[in-house]
């Protein structure tokens, strides 16, 4: 399905519709991480992919239109590099441990410690909690701070326009009292 | 523009199943916020619902409206504090005498030390999460060409 779901919205040129397969392919990504016990992550995608992702698109759609333009160019060996290097993933991807396997590094390096040690020296019963927040708290903080560095590339960006439009707001929501009264 | 598409703004039963739906949708965001310790969620995914309950809002309402509750200042301003007050869980600690982040010494008790110390963390997060996120919203729908 979601295969099926990608292809379809690479060959769509309605970007509204596009915007909403995205939606779906997340959810369907969530379900997908649900069926594997991965309950925070699949939240985390329900949330940010499918919830405000697309409600982003959508505002982002109300700005520049929803018909995408038919590309001149002909990306051919641009296909081609990235037929390859998923080749050479897909390639890889044979030498990794089977899902689930016990022996496999992941599951034999830090994670036993965590799970034994976390109820006595964190506390919290979802340890993904406690490894996110404690044992991981360097990376935590340093994941807000890329979320803090984006929305001020984005305010760069964009933001001259948006103080504009804030005081003319302004400027017109006083000019209306002002008429009223 | 987004602040006046007519069809959207205009209608009633919109309006009325959104306003139905925020208090709800933000009270859910304040209990994965809390919550995030026990069951799945936390500081980044209660963000992003808070943000999304402020974005719907915006959709539905028209953006002005929305900005003179939650001010683009505001915003910004947040997203700093979260991030600050991240910084200063971890800055407390050392001054109590542990690493950079080792909530342990926060309180006498290192298992409650390290509850509160996650709790305020995850606060931060979600502050800067969600400041981000309606920054985000602001931008793209206040700075476009048409205005």
């Amino acid at each position: 399905m979601l295969l099926v779901v990608g292809a379809a919205l690479i060959a769509l040129r309605d970007l509204f519709a596009a915007a909403m397969l995205t939606s779906i392919y997340s959810l369907l990504s969530a379900c997908f991480f649900m069926l594997q016990d991965a309950v925070d992550v699949a939240f985390t995608e329900a949330a940010v992919g499918a919830g405000i992702t697309t409600v982003l698109f959508l505002a982002t759609l109300s700005q520049v239109g929803r018909v995408e333009r038919k590309p001149r160019n002909k990306p051919w060996p641009a296909l081609m590099i990235c037929t390859l290097v998923a080749g050479l993933l897909i390639y890889a991807s044979f030498d990794m441990p089977h899902y689930g396997d016990p022996t496999a590094p992941v599951h034999s390096h830090v994670a036993p410690r965590y799970l034994n040690d976390s109820p006595s020296e964190v506390g919290p019963p979802n340890m993904v909690t406690s490894v996110l927040a404690s044992y991981r708290g360097y990376d935590t903080l340093g994941e807000t701070g890329v979320v803090f560095t984006a929305g001020v590339g984005v305010l760069l960006l964009l933001g001259p326009g948006l103080r504009r439009r804030y005081r003319k707001d302004i400027a017109a929501s006083e000019q209306e009292k002002s008429d009223a009264g | 523009m987004l602040d006046k598409p007519a069809s959207l703004i205009g209608n009633p039963i919109i309006r009325g199943v959104t306003v139905l739906l925020l208090g709800p949708i933000l009270l859910f965001a304040l209990y994965v916020q809390w919550h995030g310790d026990y069951g799945p969620g936390g500081g980044f995914q209660a963000g992003v619902i808070f943000a999304v309950a402020i974005i719907a809002h915006g959709l539905i309402f028209g953006v002005s409206v929305t900005q003179r509750m939650i001010t683009p200042d505001a915003v910004r301003y947040g997203a700093v504090a979260g991030w600050m007050l991240y910084l200063l869980t971890g800055l407390v600690s050392m001054l109590k005498g542990a690493e950079f982040l080792n909530y342990s010494v926060l309180v006498h008790d290192p298992l409650h030390g390290q509850h509160y110390g996650i709790l305020s963390i995850e606060l931060g997060v979600g502050i800067t999460v969600a400041s981000v996120m309606i920054m985000l919203f602001y931008s793209f729908v206040g700075g476009g060409r048409n205005t």
